[in-house]
């Protein structure tokens, strides 16, 4: 009981923490990656001064997230004469708490024995110690160990839209309104596209459990390349991958808040934290976007050729690892494959122009939908003729 | 059939041909044109050399403002060294932001010019370099250089460009309009 209370609270301090810290480095990143895709040197004025001396630490502009969120939490918290009140104020909690919800499925290292953490030749005393407390229990690493983790995925990232819809409508403004009414549409929209190119992955590994997903992506394909997601089912990770970043509202499917059009779309009305809440949620977003693209296509926690128990590599070879080698090295890869991807996120969002209206429900509803449908059909028939 | 005229076509408009329509391989060649752009300049920086054309600004200056930039101002000085100004205000009065002061004295040691600038004070946290003055002095003696003044701070009262700054102007050592010579002073009583 205990040692489950512990073990679990540190999983949870550690995904908020993973979260939190790579959202605000997601802000740097995307201030310094396009600054340095166009020429640009970017934000580099903040710093930390060490009291007393004119010692400044610049650190390349880091702590103009710290100072963005300390200016957000002092502004004014300006209302407007909204005639709902407590849609106004709910709103900003509902897109953002749902995005941090997402990630409580997604495991972010394997398997985790506790009590064999410590190496018992080197430090028998804390190793006797852990054992006697954790006994020989396993921990998957992460939060919320679901069976159904792929459709706790889906059923939470379809109340974001809530948010932004309440948002919009409870703003009592044109442009909030139509902002909201664009990302409703869009947003349930690409959910079907999304769902579509999820269920192949389910097919593909016969599991909606995020963890035993990872542990398909550890065997090997054709005896050689790792068995990852993006190569058994490449076209499902581009469905998945423009999908997703369509769910998040990022460019090319700004449109909900399209800035040349909209003022700030559905969220116009809001100053201070509140404001702060939903740009907060879209750079948490990407983390869970690429969290989860890591977790189903990339190999999750595991480096290519690696299990729980250390490499084993296609020609035989074997290099057994300890145990807290193993933890320590899944956690780094999966949150350097989760920061490969978002800089990823942020190359597609500097790179493409805008979709028109039009043209994005026509290519989420005329393309994405018949070629995920297409895929999963393919799959389905593929999976039955392998059985 | 609902009477819709059809589209108009334009002379100019795009034809794309299957490769811009699957849209996939476009966004791919963008994304390859933005990610060398970025590799390119990442490479610099982390080999220690600047990857940006721009500059970071108060601390480092482009070497190469045009000579007509309207950087900041200067007074004009006449061969002995005084201050050509004849404290007339026509440049105050023609500013449009109204950042020009002068505090006059007199001089009537030199009966030829018994007016000149005690103070002559410009404020440019207010002035917009739009060269006015310049045009309005009938006695050439504000004139436009091209390097900045250094005006980046947190207090603007510290921003007023003084008599210090706007008489660093040498027209000595001026290679583009050569003085003469300044006469050799008389003695002095």
């Amino acid at each position: 009981m205990i040692p489950d209370l512990v073990v679990h609270g540190a999983f949870m301090l550690f995904a908020i923490t993973f979260m939190m810290l790579l959202a605000t480095v997601f802000t740097w990143v995307e201030r310094k990656q396009s600054a340095i895709m166009s020429d640009r040197i970017g934000a580099n004025r903040c710093y930390i001064r060490i009291p007393f001396t004119n010692i400044k630490f610049v650190a390349w502009g880091l702590f103009h997230g710290i100072a963005d969120g300390g200016k957000l939490l002092l502004k004014e918290n300006f209302t407007p004469a909204t005639y709902d009140r407590l849609c106004y104020n709910l709103a900003p909690w509902l897109a953002a708490v749902p995005v941090l919800l997402i990630f409580a499925v997604v495991p972010f290292g394997g398997t985790l024995a506790p009590g064999r953490l410590v190496d018992a030749d080197t430090f028998p005393s804390i190793a006797a110690g852990l054992h006697a407390f954790f006994g020989d229990r396993t921990y998957t690493m992460q939060v919320a160990g679901l069976d159904a983790g792929l459709l706790f995925v889906l059923a939470i990232s379809g109340i974001g839209v809530l948010g932004t819809m309440l948002a919009g409508w409870s703003s009592n403004n044109k442009f909030s309104l139509m902002g909201a009414s664009r990302a409703a549409s869009q947003m349930i929209s690409y959910e079907v596209a999304m769902g579509l190119a999820l269920i192949s992955m389910v097919v593909t590994y016969g599991t909606l459990d995020l963890d035993a997903m990872v542990k398909w992506q550890s065997g090997l394909l054709l005896g050689a390349v790792p068995a990852w997601g993006i190569f058994v089912q490449p076209l499902a990770f581009v469905f998945f991958l423009t999908a997703s970043i369509a769910e998040n509202k990022r460019i090319p499917f700004d449109l909900p808040e399209a800035e040349s059009e909209l003022v700030a779309g559905y969220f116009t009305e809001y100053t201070s934290m509140k404001m702060g809440l939903f740009m907060l949620s879209e750079f948490i977003e990407i983390v869970v976007i690429s969290a989860l693209v890591v977790t189903l296509f990339l190999g999750g926690y595991n480096l290519p050729y690696m299990t729980d128990g250390g490499f084993a590599f296609p020609g035989g070879a074997t290099w057994s690892l300890s145990h807290i080698t193993v933890v320590v090295l899944q956690v780094v890869t999966f949150a350097v494959k989760t920061f490969i991807v978002g800089c990823f996120q942020v190359q597609v969002r500097w790179t493409l122009p805008r979709f028109r209206y039009d043209q994005l429900m026509a290519f989420g509803w005329k393309i994405l939908l018949p070629l995920a449908a297409v895929n999963l059909v393919v799959t389905v028939l593929l999976r039955w003729a392998m059985l | 059939m609902t009477g819709r005229a059809p589209r108009k076509r334009y002379w100019n408009e795009p034809r794309m041909g299957w490769r811009e329509r699957v849209y996939i391989i476009e966004v791919l060649r963008g994304l390859r044109i933005t990610g060398s752009v970025f590799a390119r300049n990442m490479w610099k920086w982390v080999t220690f050399r600047k990857g940006a054309l721009t500059t970071y600004y108060p601390e480092e200056q482009r070497s190469d403002y045009s000579p007509n930039n309207r950087g900041r101002h200067v007074l004009t000085q006449r061969a002995n060294g005084e201050v050509q100004c004849v404290s007339c205000n026509l440049c105050a009065t023609a500013c449009p932001a109204y950042c020009i002061e002068i505090l006059s004295h007199a001089n009537f040691d030199d009966p030829a010019h018994p007016k000149a600038p005690e103070r002559f004070e410009i404020d440019y946290s207010r002035c917009i370099f739009c060269g006015f003055c310049v045009e309005a002095c009938p006695e050439d003696a504000i004139r436009m250089v091209k390097d900045a003044p250094d005006l980046p701070g947190f207090d603007r009262t510290a921003m007023w460009g003084k008599m210090d700054l706007l008489m660093q102007w040498h027209p000595i050592t001026n290679p583009r309009k050569p003085y003469p010579p300044p006469p050799p002073r008389a003695e002095s009583q």
